[in-house]
């Protein structure tokens, strides 16, 4: 039950989601643990064994492991961050609710998410040689009570996304073992940068949030890096993944 | 991550030195003559170094940062040269407004730190600071003007984060390493939208927080060398220009560009600082 997404069938009970989440929480925490007393000799990284590719195990799709298990973990989290900027643009009251420069900054956000998860679509279907059963599906999400017509609500969400996109790359670089990939990275996680720098300055104009004292430890001037697990456990518990999926092979 | 761990695992030198297959394979490459980051040097980068110091070859930090320890002098280069702009920036009395001032202490404080954290991790191959000339011998009224400061400003965090990226292969073979550059590359990316947003507020430009192709903008024609080659639409491949929106409003070619940033090699780099190098 490493690194699961446990998701559900879309109910209309919200607190039912909820409670289910809760504890699939819990056990994302426990995994967390254990991996972080493990020596860093220890790093999962290199091409997959055969047995560690993506695809489904005991009916449920698993990322896998090695350079195509991260590329297929930034797949998902494109994905998501593609699906969100997509309503946000499609909202009946997107043009009135933000302000000129909002809007424009927004709609390159939702041009540059679905650039991204349109290259890994056909990166990791390259890698894969045709064999289409291992790329990981067109995931579902739900936002439940979001309000895409509420500015600060879609503003927050969005930095949380931005932030997190950032700390999931910059924490997935050393797993990467194939020099291009690890470019490749390098080159999105700066935009994904750019763009939590942006968003930060809109909710907090003129301020230090652009890189702020939450994201970019004062001492030594490091952004944010989290493992695979744990940026699954906080986009888990964000209750907006439909798809269920597991990461049985990721750090 | 640990700190002390990290810390830790700069200072073993024989880690630091250490010569893997990868340098191995990248002098072979060099025998045959094809080495591409000498060969190719984009003509803008000739350009850009052709004024009063075109010798750049002279200056003394690595060159073309093939170890991880050349990336990291080639980094620590590039943080002395942001560290000084900054406090000697903020020092001047009427330079930066007040409205802004909040933007650039801590754009500041971050340089500085990233300075500190370098010169802990390369110990015994620590470089001291070269001696800078903001100005290029008058050509800029650098910290007299702020359009100045911002114009270079701007320049120099995107070329931190080209820089960065372009390091990160040579880091390659050491995880903790290359998780400290990556964290620090995103913040100057952090940094550089922010400045960028700033000269577009303040009319001194029309950009966005992102590179839109090889533009340059308003700034100076000696700092195209920046922007050059981030206009790249391929990516493994793929041709980023030709996505198409699935269910939404339509995805104009330039964002295929501006969705991902482009690295700088280490002769790129070194060209860049060195025109703000005293010889």
């Amino acid at each position: 039950m490493k690194n699961r997404v446990n998701v559900k069938e879309v109910k209309s009970g919200l607190q039912d989601r909820r409670s289910f989440l809760k504890i699939s929480g819990l056990a994302l925490a426990g995994t967390g643990l254990l991996l972080a007393g493990c020596s860093d000799d220890d790093d999962a990284g290199g091409m997959a064994a055969d047995n560690q590719l993506p695809g489904v195990r005991n009916g449920v799709f698993d990322l896998g492991g090695g350079d195509l298990g991260i590329l297929t973990y930034a797949y998902a989290l494109e994905q998501l961050e593609a699906d969100f900027y997509t309503r946000v643009v499609n909202n009946n009251n997107f043009t009135s609710v933000f302000s000129a420069e909002e809007q424009e900054i927004l709609v390159d956000l939702y041009n540059h998410e679905v650039v991204h998860r349109e290259f890994f679509r056909a990166a990791i279907s390259g890698a894969l040689n045709g064999d289409t059963a291992r790329l990981l599906p067109n995931l579902e999400f739900d936002y439940g009570s979001l309000n895409f017509g509420n500015r600060l609500t879609v503003l927050q969400t969005a930095k949380t996304l931005e932030d997190t996109g950032v700390a999931a790359y910059n924490g997935a670089g050393r797993y990467i073992s194939d020099v291009n990939y690890l470019l490749i990275a390098g080159k999105i996680v700066s935009v994904e940068a750019r763009h939590a720098s942006a968003i930060r300055d809109l909710l907090n104009p003129g301020s230090a949030d652009f890189a702020g004292n939450d994201v970019v430890t004062t001492d030594t001037g490091l952004d944010v890096a989290r493992r695979p697990s744990q940026i699954i456990s906080e986009v888990a518990a964000l209750d907006v993944v439909q798809t269920q999926f597991t990461a049985q092979f990721l750090p | 991550m640990n700190i002390l761990k990290f810390i830790e695992s700069f200072t073993d030198e024989k880690l630091l030195n250490s010569k893997g297959s990868r340098r191995e394979s990248f002098n072979q490459f060099k025998a045959l003559g094809t080495n591409g980051a000498m060969s190719a040097l984009p003509l803008g980068l000739l350009t850009f170094a052709s004024g009063q110091k075109a010798n750049a070859a002279t200056t003394a930090f690595a060159a073309t940062a093939e170890t991880p320890t050349q990336a990291l002098q080639l980094a620590l280069t590039l943080e002395y040269l942001e560290d000084d702009f900054y406090e000697m920036a903020l020092a001047m009395n009427n330079l930066i407004p007040a409205a802004d001032r909040a933007v650039f202490e801590q754009i500041a404080l971050h340089e500085n730190a990233h300075v500190q954290l370098l010169r802990s991790a390369l110990g015994a191959n620590v470089i001291e600071k070269p001696e800078f000339d903001f100005t290029v011998n008058g050509a800029f009224d650098t910290f007299t003007n702020y359009q100045t400061f911002l114009a270079l400003a701007q320049a120099f965090e995107d070329t931190g984060v080209r820089a960065y990226k372009g390091q990160a292969g040579n880091l390659i073979t050491q995880p903790a390493l290359l998780e400290a550059a990556l964290q620090i590359h995103s913040v100057e990316a952090r940094h550089a939208t922010q400045v960028r947003r700033l000269r577009d507020r303040l009319g001194l430009d029309n950009i966005k927080g992102w590179v839109t192709g090889d533009s340059r903008g308003t700034l100076p024609s000696q700092t195209q060398a920046v922007y050059n080659g981030e206009g790249n639409t391929n990516q493994a491949g793929f041709n980023t220009a030709s996505v198409t929106a699935t269910n939404g409003p339509a995805i104009p070619s330039a964002a295929g560009a501006e969705s991902f940033d482009e690295p700088l090699s280490g002769t790129e780099a070194t060209t860049i600082a060195s025109l703000f190098i005293v010889p």
